[in-house]
């Protein structure tokens, strides 16, 4: 579904006499649907700059992004144009931040179903969907008419992932998504991903604990390595140097 | 995938140039580029013609949030009020896809079509309330003033649409028939956006809406401007010096300098990976 090839990026500082700051360099590995590529390697390697470019929050220096859209057709998502680019990302693909945005006064409840109601889902229909998955993450009732910004890492967290599931991308990019949660909510968000990659979804993940490694990810793209290296579904021997 | 067909822009905007001053040999013959690199602001160093707009060139999508950034004097406030149709550019053409399908240049309808553009097809929420408010009319009656000029005859409806208004821009009804000069700065810009948005128009244009509001009042603020996008379904061009407004609420921004864009791109990517020297430095400034 997703096809990244020789993919560089690197900063160019104006406001520091133009000096170069490499981000990664020469990337390339292939991800099929209803897979989990993780990317690994040490901290400040590059591993979030790849997922921001492919998300195109950064702009690629060099290579291609080639990803097949619903459409059936190929887009290359490091040359393609700002609306088809805000296009796909309404559509279908997703992407949790490590760090949550939080928007001020938007309540728990909308910051679900605002998502939803644009892709043209009836307002009761959006609740329901919502609700379930706030229950299934331990977000509580309490909680629903709530401004986030007031809530805990882990809540927070929760539902930034939440508000990227729940629509059901078709290509999701995860940095870090399980980082501040402990583990009995570590392990019930674990399984809505593993949902809907069983749907169908790609994805490509970055994770910094081996348990969500292990159970998660298919392949993996080691930046040390430089090659991306196959793997079998939780396996842990597999997955893990 | 994703026609990218002309009448799925709300607004086009072609080689907007706005000059105080006749020009001279010098700065006329001088191409955008030239200018640009010049890096000696917009003023004609030898005639001292003031160029506040010189060749902008805009697209904008029906539904999108186009957000506009730079400093106090790079253009922006010149390219809202060319937009609204309130001063005459020396240069470039305009088109909407809610006029004519989009053929038509507005910048050259007549008087009375361009009062119709004003009036149906755009929306304009100025910086300065002065310039959007009659502040010794009520609430009301500014917001139903607009209907009127739309050609509302029917008191019962304004009197129902006014009051709805208001009500969803969170005035409080006790307030309604009180003028807005005896109201905050936050109160006066959401009778500016009733206002604003009373005809419907598939456009709205709005010139610093949050500045020298208390920071919690501009936050209620932006929370508004974000709901009567989702509500009203309408397309906009959001124009801040700052940054952080333009991050919440626009889809894509262009960033101006010295009278013209320098740099556009998806929202996110301007803020996390600015490519121009300028948009580097503004965004260094709002982390600091
Ligand atoms: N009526 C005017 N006469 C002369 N210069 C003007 C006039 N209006 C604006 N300018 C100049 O045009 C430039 C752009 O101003 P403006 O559009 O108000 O910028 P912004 O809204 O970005 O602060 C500035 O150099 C300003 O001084
Ligand atoms: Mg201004
Ligand atoms: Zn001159």
């Amino acid at each position: 579904m997703l096809s990244v090839e020789k993919l560089s990026k690197e900063f160019i500082i104006h406001t520091r006499r133009g000096i170069r700051i490499p981000g990664f360099a020469n990337v390339s590995f292939e991800v099929t649907a209803g897979s989990l590529l993780a990317v690994t390697g040490p901290s400040g390697i590059g591993k979030s700059s790849l997922l921001k470019c492919i998300y195109r929050t950064y702009l690629p220096t060099e290579g291609r992004i080639l990803y097949e859209a619903q459409n059936g057709e190929t887009v290359d998502l490091a040359a393609a144009g700002d609306w088809e680019v805000l296009a796909l990302r309404r559509s279908e693909i997703g992407y949790v931040s490590q760090f949550f945005h939080v928007m001020p006064r938007v309540s728990m409840m909308d910051i679900l179903t605002e998502p939803l109601t644009a892709r043209g889902l009836e307002k009761e229909e959006a609740r329901e969907r919502a609700a379930r998955m706030l229950s299934r993450a331990g977000l509580g009732q309490t909680l629903w008419e709530m401004y986030p910004a007031t809530f805990s890492g882990g809540e927070k967290q929760r539902l930034n992932i939440l508000r990227a599931i729940i629509t059901k991308p078709r290509f999701l990019l995860l940095d870090e998504p399980t980082a501040s949660l402990d583990s009995g909510y570590k392990s019930r968000i674990m399984d809505m991903i593993l949902e809907l990659k069983g749907e169908g979804t790609a994805m490509i993940g970055v994770f910094h604990d081996r348990d969500a490694l292990a159970v998660l990810s298919d392949a993996r793209y080691d930046f040390e390595g430089q090659q991306p290296l196959g793997g079998v579904t939780g396996a842990l021997g597999e997955c893990i140097r | 995938m994703d026609p990218v067909g002309e009448e799925r822009f709300a607004l086009r905007l072609e080689h907007l140039t706005v000059r105080y001053g006749d020009g001279c040999a010098l700065c006329l013959a001088e191409r955008a580029q030239a200018a640009r690199a010049r890096q000696s602001g917009n003023r004609c160093p030898r005639c001292g013609t003031v160029w506040a707009a010189r060749d902008v060139s805009l697209k904008v999508r029906e539904g999108e949030i186009l957000g506009v950034v730079g400093e106090s004097g790079s253009g922006k406030s010149t390219l809202t009020q060319a937009l609204y149709l309130d001063i005459d550019p020396a240069g470039g053409a305009y088109y909407l896809s809610s006029y004519e399908r989009g053929e038509r240049d507005v910048f050259t309808v007549s008087p009375q079509q361009r009062k119709y553009v004003r009036g149906q097809l755009l929306g304009m929420v100025y910086q300065n309330p002065h310039l959007g408010l009659r502040m010794r009319f009520s609430a009301s009656a500014n917001v139903a003033e607009k209907l009127l000029a739309a050609g509302s005859r029917h008191v019962g409806f304004m009197m129902e649409r006014t009051n709805a208004l208001l009500a969803h821009m969170e005035v409080p009804v006790s307030r309604v028939k009180e003028p807005p000069r005896y109201f905050s700065g936050g109160m006066q810009q959401r009778v500016q956006i009733a206002k604003a948005v009373a005809n419907n128009p598939p456009v709205l244009l709005l010139d610093e809406v949050t500045t020298g509001l208390d920071l919690s009042v501009q936050a209620r603020v932006l929370d508004l401007v974000k709901s009567v996008q989702r509500d009203f379904g309408v397309t906009m061009i959001v124009v801040s010096h700052d940054l952080a407004v333009v991050r919440m609420l626009a889809d894509r921004t262009v960033v101006m300098l010295n009278g013209q864009i320098v740099e556009e791109g998806i929202t996110d990517q301007i803020m996390e990976d600015p490519q121009h020297v300028y948009t580097q430095t503004l965004v260094n400034s709002l982390l600091l």
